[in-house]
């Protein structure tokens, strides 16, 4: 069953550089997919497209049965309550403790109290950061602080977590780290994952479905796809 | 129930953040303490300079003696045209006698000397006091084309110029109070939205995590509110101090007897919930207007 469906997507910028053009594809509930592509390759307009913070110039992308393309700007949280996105940067509150900042999601939905805690402590528990919730962000390293961002992402148990490349701030070993988390999330909760990223080593390894995008195209499509098999393009 | 959850956070997240941002909220409520106190000092200069132009006005009178052979009947008459006068709010008559008896008992000098004399020198005469006295003069003027007056008098030239000059001063104050008020709503408007400019991130990933505007614009706008309540506080202490010292002072009259100060009670309380509510609605507004820029409405 189709949770993502790209049909004829076009991105125009204002300044009239084309991001993303004629985008045909479709991504499956259950999946874990690499998004990779040379910088400028229109990554992170796709990713960005998924979570509504950019809206395709022509043709549509469903998310969750969702067309964002005719999404309204006061409607998109109701797209963002059904995904968790996990960035590059963290994106965490600073002056907010790692329980609050996951908490933060819930409580931005209006969800109950009583309902908040044991959703937080679970989401912790599934990054492995249960005994540092009471930390600020600046006490914990970047790896914790991105897991944080993961526990964030997953705490509502979303059907698609988006990823725009969680590992690029990372050393490789804490980058595995928290691949692992997120084949973890993938494999036991069933969230469809789809990442954008750089790191060639950690697509090699995990051996999933990759997607590469030049210039905006979609130059290839496998099933079990490696970062080195598609560099020449 | 959800929308009270959403509301009982946001005041929660405000008082948070009010005490998490304590260098910003600092100086938002430090720049709305001395504007309003400037606010608050030019309200009071301003009600209480209508106050006197009022009183001044009240105590203006146009004075009517009549010619010594009016009759009573005509006195009658003329009552009855001062009914009928637009401008005249209400008039007293005072016998020639009365004026004697009057002088008689105000001092022993005057007293002898009205002795020595067989007839009563002194006129009957009306005290009129006006509705408009802007329209002081043309009254007096038509007071004094009617039959068997003698003389109409109202303090030509020194009212005028008082009312005048206190009307100018009433004026002025009014156009300060306004002009700080403006300043006070840009002041503590633009350091509210510094406090929220410097915290976009959070705006952006309230947003990124499917809060809706209005969860999002709650915190802020109680936080605005907050700091606009807690920076009026101390223009509200020191009005209502400050006021009651000065009136006690001066023991509520300025220079002399004539200009009257407003009393402290109630009217420093209206001061006090003015100025508390300057804080709060602009303290709003400026959260408001910040957050919005952050907002894809």
């Amino acid at each position: 069953m189709k949770l993502i469906e790209v049909k004829n997507c076009y991105k125009v910028y204002n300044n009239g550089v084309t991001a993303i053009a004629d985008l045909n594809l479709s991504i499956d509930r259950g999946e874990f997919v690499f998004v990779i592509g040379a910088s400028g390759s229109g990554k992170s307009t796709l990713i960005k497209m998924l979570y509504r913070e950019e809206k395709p110039t022509n043709g549509s992308v469903f998310v969750g049965g969702i067309n964002v393309a005719k999404l309204r700007n006061s409607r998109v949280f109701k797209l963002r309550r059904k995904l968790g996105i996990v960035f590059q940067d963290f994106k965490l509150l600073p002056k907010l403790t790692v329980y609050e900042n996951v908490a933060f999601a819930l409580e931005a939905i209006g969800m109950h109290n009583k309902d908040i805690r044991p959703k937080v402590v679970k989401a912790l528990e599934n990054v492995g950061l249960k005994d540092k919730m009471r930390s600020f962000p600046n006490q914990l390293s970047g790896g914790e602080q991105q897991r944080v961002c993961i526990a964030r992402a997953i705490v509502n148990e979303p059907k698609l977590l988006i990823c725009d490349e969680p590992t690029g701030n990372l050393d490789p070993d804490i980058s595995k780290e928290i691949v692992s988390i997120l084949d973890k999330v993938n494999k036991e909760l069933g969230t469809t994952i789809i990442m954008a990223t750089h790191d060639r080593e950690i697509v090699n390894k995990m051996k999933k479905r990759v997607l590469l995008l030049d210039s905006g195209v979609l130059a290839n499509d496998i099933e079990k796809g490696s970062y080195v098999v598609h560099e020449g393009n | 129930m959800k929308a009270i959850r959403i509301l009982t956070r946001g005041i929660r997240d405000a008082f948070k953040s009010v005490i998490r941002n304590f260098s910003l909220s600092t100086a938002a409520i430090t720049c709305s303490s001395i504007t309003l106190i400037l606010v608050s000092v030019a309200m009071i200069i301003s009600y209480n300079v209508r106050n006197i132009t009022t009183d001044l006005e009240r105590e203006l009178t146009i004075v009517v003696y009549l010619k010594e052979e009016t009759t009573e009947a005509q006195i009658e008459s003329l009552n009855q045209i001062l009914d009928n006068m637009e401008n005249v709010e209400m008039y007293k008559y005072k016998s020639k006698e009365e004026w004697k008896l009057e002088i008689k008992n105000s001092s022993d000098t005057f007293s002898t000397a009205l002795e020595y004399l067989d007839a009563n020198p002194l006129l009957n005469s009306y005290t009129i006091t006006v509705k408009e006295v802007k329209d002081l003069k043309v009254t007096s003027e038509e007071i004094k084309k009617l039959e068997f007056i003698e003389s109409a008098d109202y303090g030509e030239g020194i009212a005028e110029n008082v009312i005048s000059v206190f009307s100018v001063v009433e004026k002025v104050t009014i156009i300060i109070v306004g002009a700080l008020i403006l300043v006070t709503a840009f002041l503590i408007g633009n350091t509210i939205k510094l406090t929220i400019f410097s915290r976009k991130s959070e705006i952006e990933i309230m947003r990124l995590v499917g809060a809706n505007n209005i969860t999002i614009r709650l915190p802020f706008l109680f936080e605005g509110f907050i700091l606009g309540i807690i920076g009026s506080i101390i223009p509200i202490l020191v009005s209502i101090y400050g006021y009651v010292l000065v009136y006690d002072h001066f023991d509520g009259h300025l220079f002399t007897q004539i200009i009257t100060l407003v009393e402290p009670f109630n009217f420093i309380i209206y001061i006090a919930l003015i100025l508390l509510g300057i804080g709060a609605i602009i303290g709003m507004l400026g959260s408001y207007r910040a957050v919005r820029k952050y907002l894809k409405i």
